[in-house]
């Protein structure tokens, strides 16, 4: 465990009855991080915020929150935590102030710091016209808002916030975005979802968890690099030669013909035959019309990571996550590389 | 923080319709009980100063007007406690408190005590009615005393058992009825008790005695009779204290490792 590390969880398992929801998870978040905790519906992802959050209790295994044992002291390591649940645990029957008041008061917050505490945190979260609204009326845009204002009013180290984008519409989609990069500059967060592009956007490391497992385990910049290396090209030509011609140019290995009519190159790292084949197709003839090197997007390496061990009988102990549909450009960090 | 918890409590209640028409039907009915024993008490007036040891205002009215009022808190209390946590875990508000750095101690000691207070003031209402009877008489302090201390501690048995229910479950009305099923078995355990009295069997009846001893309303007679005895009070405290405890155990055994 490194001094840095806010967050570690060590070998968590958590049953429903049979069901393995959690299967010795193992990972760390540092100060200052925001972590994309990322996971197809099922996978074990609220189980695990809940099991950090404290209001669920693990199987096996330990979370320490900054050194804290959860479980051993938890009021001590509930002090440096924020935690949004997916449903926002919010009382509809009372106006938004009277709300953070009493989260305020319930996170022991000094007395004379609360007021300060309650303006600073409805200032970040945009609250401030809606104070004295009750919360059942707000929209849903604004509830989720009164959801992250509850879990960095005492301005925990970390926050947890789990799904906080779902059910909003576009525009408050980015406008929560927008919150949770400003939430970031101050705390660690750690972002559970299923969307995407926010992790994208918001996040400086991924983890894919799937059925229980972690999957993945990197930051943004080593995923983009990977993202960046193709390894395959896609061709127009209006007058195709015959296949074999292609496979010829040196640095390919293989050639597919899609169904639109464009045929996917892939080729040997080390030699790009673009150029080659810019040549070969202007001295032919060939007319070409399009030539782009594919990118893989997340959503490509989500999907193959997570649809490659479905394929798998789950109960297999032989590496789950390199089926035979993912890509070998993948290198999917095992749970146990994490800690 | 347990004042926290407490006030909040208190306030969802008064923000619910369910405690004002809960007051208001109380009042309602606890005022014509209260007017059917002065009448009761007006009928036999002129026959009272020829008997020895006659009993007072007191006994007449304020006794079974309390005693009595046992009998309607009983179905009332579940129908305030049952949303206590149970509703809190419906609306998975929960976690709110769970993520809290505060104990699960103050969480259900904090509940308790605001719902109590909700019956303190309960109790202070009906109260009010044989205190109005001062305009025209005299009471008997130490007797009204020892009722009021009664109903109080059987309040706050109810409401104990009553949180306790509501903890078990996400549903309010599964927690009102549990409450009320319970409350009424530990209220008619008299009754066998009582039967067996008369019967014959020494062994049956020390059986029945020890359920007798066990019934909720055995100890209240008593402290309504103006009998005050160390061993009742021990009774409801234990009461209390266990389902407290029981409480808070089932709260913890939803975040600790099992």
């Amino acid at each position: 465990m490194s001094k840095d590390s806010l967050i570690t969880v060590e070998n968590l398992y958590r049953y429903y009855g049979e069901l393995c929801a959690v299967h010795d998870l193992s990972f760390e978040v540092r100060r200052g991080e925001v972590l994309g905790f990322l996971g197809p519906n099922g996978a074990g992802k609220s189980t695990t915020m809940r099991i950090i959050g404290g209001s669920l209790a693990p199987s096996g295994g330990r979370v320490l929150i900054n050194g804290i044992d959860i479980l051993d002291q938890p009021t001590l390591a509930k002090a440096e935590l924020g935690y949004l649940p997916e449903t926002p645990p919010l009382y509809r029957d009372l106006t938004v102030d009277e709300y953070l008041a009493y989260c305020a008061r319930i996170n022991r917050i000094a007395r004379a710091q609360q007021r300060g505490a309650i303006d600073s945190a409805k200032e970040r979260c945009g609250l401030t016209d809606v104070g004295r609204r009750l919360i059942a009326n707000l929209s849903k845009g604004f509830q989720q808002r009164v959801g992250i204002a509850q879990a960095i009013i005492h301005s925990p180290a970390v926050v947890l916030l789990d799904e906080p984008t779902v059910g909003l519409d576009p525009i408050q989609i980015r406008e929560i975005r927008t919150l949770i990069r400003e939430v970031a500059n101050e705390h660690s967060v750690v972002l559970s979802t299923h969307i995407l592009p926010e992790v994208q956007s918001v996040c400086d490391r991924v983890q894919i968890i799937n059925r229980g497992r972690l999957v993945l385990n990197e930051t943004i910049g080593e995923m983009r690099a990977k993202l960046q290396a193709a390894t395959t090209l896609l061709v127009a030509l209006r007058t195709a030669p015959p296949i074999t011609e292609l496979e010829s140019i040196h640095g390919v290995q293989s050639v597919e013909s899609l169904e639109d009519g464009r045929l996917r190159v892939a080729y040997d790292i080390d030699h790009d035959p673009s150029d080659a084949i810019v040549e070969q197709a202007v001295a032919n003839g060939w007319g070409l019309h399009e030539l782009t090197p594919e990118r893989m997007t997340l959503e490509q390496v989500f999907v193959d990571i997570t649809c490659a061990d479905t394929v798998l009988p789950h109960d297999s102990d032989a590496n789950p996550n390199l089926g035979p549909n993912s890509n070998p450009n993948l290198n999917p960090a095992q749970a146990g590389e994490a800690a | 923080m347990i004042c926290a918890i407490a006030g909040r409590e208190l306030r969802s209640l008064f923000l619910s319709p369910l405690a004002w028409s809960i007051l208001a039907v109380v009042q309602l009915i606890f005022a014509y009980m209260f007017l059917a024993q002065i009448d009761l008490f007006i009928q036999v007036q002129p026959r009272l100063p020829m008997l020895p040891g006659a009993p007072g205002m007191t006994e007449i009215i304020a006794v079974p007007l309390l005693g009595n009022a046992s009998m309607v808190l009983l179905l009332v209390v579940p129908l305030i406690t049952m949303r206590l946590i149970s509703d809190e875990r419906r609306n998975q508000t929960l976690s709110l408190l769970f993520a809290a750095p505060i104990s699960m101690t103050s969480i259900v000691v904090g509940k308790y005590l605001g719902v109590m207070t909700f019956l303190l003031l309960m109790l202070l209402m009906i109260l009010m009615m044989p205190l109005a009877l001062l305009l025209g008489g005299t009471l008997d302090f130490g007797m009204l005393a020892a009722a009021s201390l009664g109903l109080l501690l059987l309040l706050a048995s109810f409401a104990a058992l009553g949180l306790f229910m509501s903890s078990l479950t996400a549903q309010p009305t599964i927690a009102a009825v549990s409450t009320f099923g319970v409350l009424l078995l530990l209220w008619i355990l008299d009754w066998a008790g009582n039967n067996a009295g008369s019967g014959s069997a020494s062994g049956a009846g020390q059986g029945n005695d020890v359920l007798a001893y066990l019934s909720i309303l055995r100890h209240y007679e008593a402290l309504l009779k103006g009998v005050f005895n160390s061993a009742d009070l021990i009774y409801y405290l234990l009461f209390i204290v266990m389902f407290l405890v029981l409480t808070v155990r089932r709260l913890d055994a939803e975040r600790t490792q099992h």
